[in-house]
This record gives structure tokens, sequence and C-alpha cells, in this order.
């Protein structure tokens, strides 16, 4: 499968917890090509956040392989792994994470002051672009108190856009939306699809799980269906 | 990040938290005050005094005649006659070191009239011509008595500015007669003012005549010893040499054997000086302690408030880790918005403690000297102690989970 951008093998996560070894993920093999919109779904507790925080390059695995875009992921450094989190990957969280009291603006600039060396000028440029994407041009200075649930969610995806990435990972983006914002938030979703970009939605919702190409069951940290 | 980033987004954060941050540097900022007003009161004093000594005369040395005994009784320091005019004069010419000496006869309490005005001068004292020389001080009008005066014991005298304005009130003293004991004497000069001396007694309050008038003329004393010779010394360094060497003169002079104890005693200028600027320094030491004491009561409020912060912000930090900061980009971030905090502090209570410093010095009539030096000492002190107390909580921030920060609660 050399169109495959993630290629996972055979992969295990145990946090050891005092006394206990807690096995979250066993022997989890997975792939997704580029440009396909999946679905990972599970209830919680099935190791489906510890596998998209493996696959977003925010945890490693305990034994197995990760291959990002032909890079073997399990064994880099540190620095490296906030490299590739800040270059391939733009995330998108069920909270929003916006900065308070930071407008919209510079909520979205904020993954270009690292690894980058980028005039001002140009970083305005670049946030200014993305939150056109997501249609919140006239809401570049706003605080997120003074914006929507949508419309909050929307900047953070303008935020995840903004340096490019491969790969949007979003962990539950309708979770904390009314189904207005959901739509709203779904149909930015399938645009970026439509223009090329590698979706990988985590939920719990299977709504949200139809709207992609194929979903990736997990339970009890076994893939239950659409290994790929 | 590049660093000018990092201190421009430091700035920023501050400033979404004023009130806090207005409070969080408080004890900086008293401590900084605190700490350049006390040393500019401090310095202001150790340079008042320097100054004052040097207005003295900083190569000065004073050979005092020693204490006689006789039988196991003493009669107290000057009781010895020995030393004389004729010591003085051979101090000039054996005594390389030695720039010049006069001698000097003190008398008080004697009344001076002038008209219908009359004054008692702080000092009466009389010397040789080379008085001026050695004093340092200027002719301001009139001119000094003559090697003539000395010789003969004339009845003339130089004032100082005190008596000089005190009893003439303004008119012209020179070349005028005014009565000392009953006996007409001229003026023929007023000497420069010099100001108030380390003592703190007015310098200018004297009244200066041949040595020869005031021993035999106003004492009647049919002596030639005095009260002490004033010597300068060519340069400071020499001060050590031109008191070894005028030692082995007078003892020769004075024909004193090796184990005899010496009859005089010289006391330099410079001896009291360190002495003086010792006592304020010590005290400038002193008060910096004690100012440096809230300097580190506010780092810890610093190190406090920066812990609240870094809780705080657990979600930030998580998500700034997500979006690719490093480890070391996050703790630069929360070590540079200390350091930020506390030179920002500083740079505020540099201008405070300065402004107290002169409004000390304008209302308290206090001297103050602010010196560069120490502005720039607690400048760099400030953001030390932001360094110092930044460190643990932006370490706290670095080494976070960003899995577990971003879920942070």
């Amino acid at each position: 499968m050399t169109d495959a951008v993630i290629q996972i093998d055979k992969l295990n996560k145990i946090y050891h917890m005092g006394e206990m070894d807690l096995h979250i993920l066993k022997n989890v093999s997975v792939a997704v090509k580029r440009g396909e919109m999946v679905a990972i779904m599970g209830a919680s507790g099935s190791g489906k956040t510890t596998l998209m925080n493996i696959i977003g390059c925010m945890d490693r695995p305990t034994d197995g392989s990760y291959t990002l875009d032909g890079e073997e992921i399990s064994t880099v450094k540190p620095d490296r792994l906030a490299f590739i989190r800040n270059k391939k990957f733009g995330f998108v969280f069920q909270s929003f994470n916006l900065l308070a009291r930071t407008t919209a603006q510079e909520n979205v600039e904020l993954p270009l002051l690292y690894w980058n060396r980028i005039p001002s000028k140009e970083r305005e440029h670049r946030a200014l672009d993305s939150l056109t994407r997501v249609g919140l041009a006239d809401r570049v200075n706003h605080h997120p108190s003074q914006l929507s649930g949508g419309q909050q969610q929307r900047v953070a995806i303008a935020r995840a856009l903004v340096n490019q990435p491969q790969i949007l990972l979003a962990d539950e983006p309708t979770g904390n939306l009314d189904s207005k914002s959901e739509k709203e938030v779904m149909g930015i979703f399938h645009d970026l699809h439509k223009a090329g970009l590698t979706v990988i939605l985590v939920t719990h919702n299977q709504e949200i799980a139809d709207h992609a190409e194929r979903t990736i069951r997990i339970r009890d940290g076994i893939i239950q269906e659409g290994t790929g | 990040m590049n660093p000018f980033a990092t201190i421009l987004l430091a700035v920023r954060q501050l400033g979404r938290n004023k009130i806090r941050t207005f409070l969080t540097m408080l004890g900086i900022v008293i401590g900084i005050a605190s700490v350049i007003a006390m040393v500019a009161m401090g310095q202001g004093a150790s340079s008042m005094v320097e100054k004052q000594i040097s207005s003295m005369g900083r190569n000065l040395l004073m050979v005092l005649p020693g204490a006689a005994s006789s039988g196991g009784f003493s009669f107290g320091a000057g009781s010895t006659t020995t030393l004389t005019p004729d010591d003085g004069v051979a101090i000039t010419k054996e005594v390389s070191a030695v720039a010049g000496v006069t001698p000097v006869v003190r008398t008080r309490g004697q009344q001076l009239i002038y008209g219908n005005q009359n004054w008692v001068p702080g000092s009466l004292m009389g010397c040789s011509t080379s008085f001026t020389d050695v004093r340092d001080w200027e002719i301001e009008a009139g001119a000094f008595f003559t090697e003539q005066d000395v010789f003969a014991a004339t009845k003339t005298c130089v004032l100082g500015k005190t008596v000089a304005d005190n009893l003439f009130q303004g008119e012209d003293p020179v070349d005028k007669i005014i009565r000392v004991k009953n006996m007409p004497f001229k003026v023929v000069g007023v000497l420069s003012a010099k100001g108030t001396n380390a003592m703190g007694s007015d310098q200018d309050d004297l009244l200066v005549a041949p040595w020869t008038t005031v021993k035999h003329v106003l004492q009647g004393s049919a002596f030639n010893n005095v009260d002490q010779l004033l010597v300068t010394a060519v340069t400071a360094p020499r001060i050590a040499e031109a008191t070894q060497d005028i030692t082995t003169l007078l003892r020769q002079r004075h024909r004193l054997r090796d184990k005899e104890e010496s009859d005089f005693r010289i006391l330099t200028m410079s001896e009291m000086a360190s002495t003086m600027t010792q006592t304020s320094r010590v005290m400038t030491v002193l008060l910096a302690f004690i100012a440096s004491i809230s300097l580190l009561v506010g780092g810890i409020g610093i190190m406090n408030i920066m812990l609240v912060s870094v809780v705080e912000r657990t979600r930030e930090i998580g998500l700034r880790m997500a979006v690719g900061a490093r480890r070391q980009d996050i703790l630069l971030q929360f070590l540079m918005e200390a350091v930020v905090l506390a030179s920002f502090a500083g740079a505020i209570g540099m201008a405070l403690g300065a402004g107290s410093a002169v409004v000390i010095s304008r209302v308290l009539h206090w001297p103050t000297l602010i010196s560069p030096g120490s502005i720039g000492i607690s400048f760099v002190f400030s953001c030390a102690v932001g360094v110092f107390f930044g460190f643990y909580p932006a370490m706290r921030a670095s080494r976070l989970d960003p899995i577990e920060a971003l879920r942070y609660e």
C-alpha cells in the first residue's frame, strides 16, 4: 500500500499505573490513505483517544511500528515529534481550546510561532486566509468569548489549517455544538476533504462517523473493523 | 520561536491581567526603589564627607605636641613646649615629601569690635605666610599678611568670610581697623568661603593673624612653642613617607634617645577620611542588605504567581505543545514572562527610587547621589531575580504532558 500516509502495524500501548498495567491498545494495525476521510469510532475507554494521540504524535506506542509519510515515528526524539505535529497535523478538539482574551486572528497564528521564521505581516496574511476559508473573515478581531460555539470551532479549524497540514485530526469536533453548528463544521470538513486533505474524525457518534468514507471501529483496544 | 517574539508574547500575556501583574511587581518595585534610594542616601553622605575632608586639605598632616609628664603625672596633650616654628622651618627644608608647613597658635574667646558691631570668632589662630598654601585657601579680597608682619609681630589680620560678613555688614573690610582685646588690628584681607568641615563647624568663622602676634601680643607668652604644625604632603600617596621623615627629623631635633617616647604626635587627614568613609560605607552596605531582603520577598511573590499562572494555563500549555511547541519553547516562554515582570518592576522601582532620592534631598536636605553603578546593578539584579524565581515554575510548565494538559479542567 504505497499511498498510505499512515501505516500502523501491530501496535501496543501499555500504561503502567502503579502495580497495574493497563493494556490500552492491543496489536492494532491500521492504514489510512492519502486524501481519505476516516472516522475512528468507539465507546469511551475503548482506546480510540489513545490511538488518536499516537497518530497525532502526542504519544508514543509501547511497541509496534507507526510509519507516517514513510518515516518511522515510534522511535524519534520528542523535539522531532513536536516538529511533525507542527508541520503535518492540524488538531481540532472537542472543547476548541482557544486562548481566552486573544483575538481569533492571534489564535490562528499560534502554530506559525513555532518552527517557523515568518514575518508578522505574512503571519497575519496567512491567518486571515485561513479564517476566510472557514467563513470567518469578518470575525478576525473577536475574542472567543464574543463568538458562538460553532464560530469558535471554526476558528479552531482555521488554526489547524494555517500551517497547511496534510492531516486534520478532529477529536469529537461537534461534541459541544448544536445541530446547526454541527452541520456547518461537518460541511467544512467535507470541503477540506474535497480539497485533498486527509481527515480523521474521532467520535462515538454514529451520525458523525457516517460522514466519513470509512469507519474504523475499536473496542477494548482491539480493532473490530476497518483496518484498511 | 525567536527571542523577540517571546518577549512580545510575555508582555502581551502580562498585559492580560493588569492588576495581578501590578501586584506581583509591587514587591520588586519596592525592593529596587529602596535599594536605589538607600544607596543614593549612603553615597550622598560619603561624598559629602569626602568633599568636606578634601576642603580641609586632602594631603594635610597635623603635628601636635605630646603630653609632658613629671614624676608619673601627665599634664595632658599639648603640655610639652618643645614644638616650635623652627621645627616647621626645618621640616620644610629637609623633608622632600612635604610641600609646606605653617605653625598654628590658637586662642579663644576673643571679642572683635568694629564700630558698633562685635563678634566672637569660632577660632582665632596665628599662622605663618604659608597658611594659604597649606590649607589651599584663596584670598578673596586684599592680601595675606607678609613675612615682615610675622617677623615684626604686627597687629594685622585676615578674616574668614563669616567674620567679615558679621562684623562689617557688607562694608569692605580691607584696610579697616578692628579691635581685638582692646588693641587695634588692621584687616589686610578676607579669605574665600570654605563652608563647614567634616565635623559640621563653620570653617569661615575665623581670624588669622601672624603667629608671633597671637603668641606674644595676644597671649602675652614669652615662649615660642606652637599648638600644632600644619603640614601638606606633596601628594596623597607620599603622606606615609612624610610622616616617617617628620618623625625622624623631629626626634633628632628634640634630642630624643631611641627608647624615649616622642614628644609629639602626627595625625593625617587621610586617616580621618578613611575612618569616616568606612563608617558611611558600612551604613550603605547595611541599608542595601535590608533592601535586598525585600527584593527576595518580591522574588518569592513572582514565583508564587508564576506557579499559579502555570496551573491556570495548563490547557494553553497543552495546546501549544500540540501545535508544535518544544519543551524548551514553553520553558523559555514562562521564564521570559518572569524576567519581563521582574525587569519591568525593576525599571519602575529605579524611577521610584531615584525620584524619592531627589525628594529626600529636597525636603530633608540630606545629600543623595544616584550612581549609575547602583542603577545598573539593581537592574541586573531584578532580571536575575526573574530568572531565579521564574525557573522553577517554567520548568514545571515545560514538563507537563501535552495529553493530560489538554484535558485539564
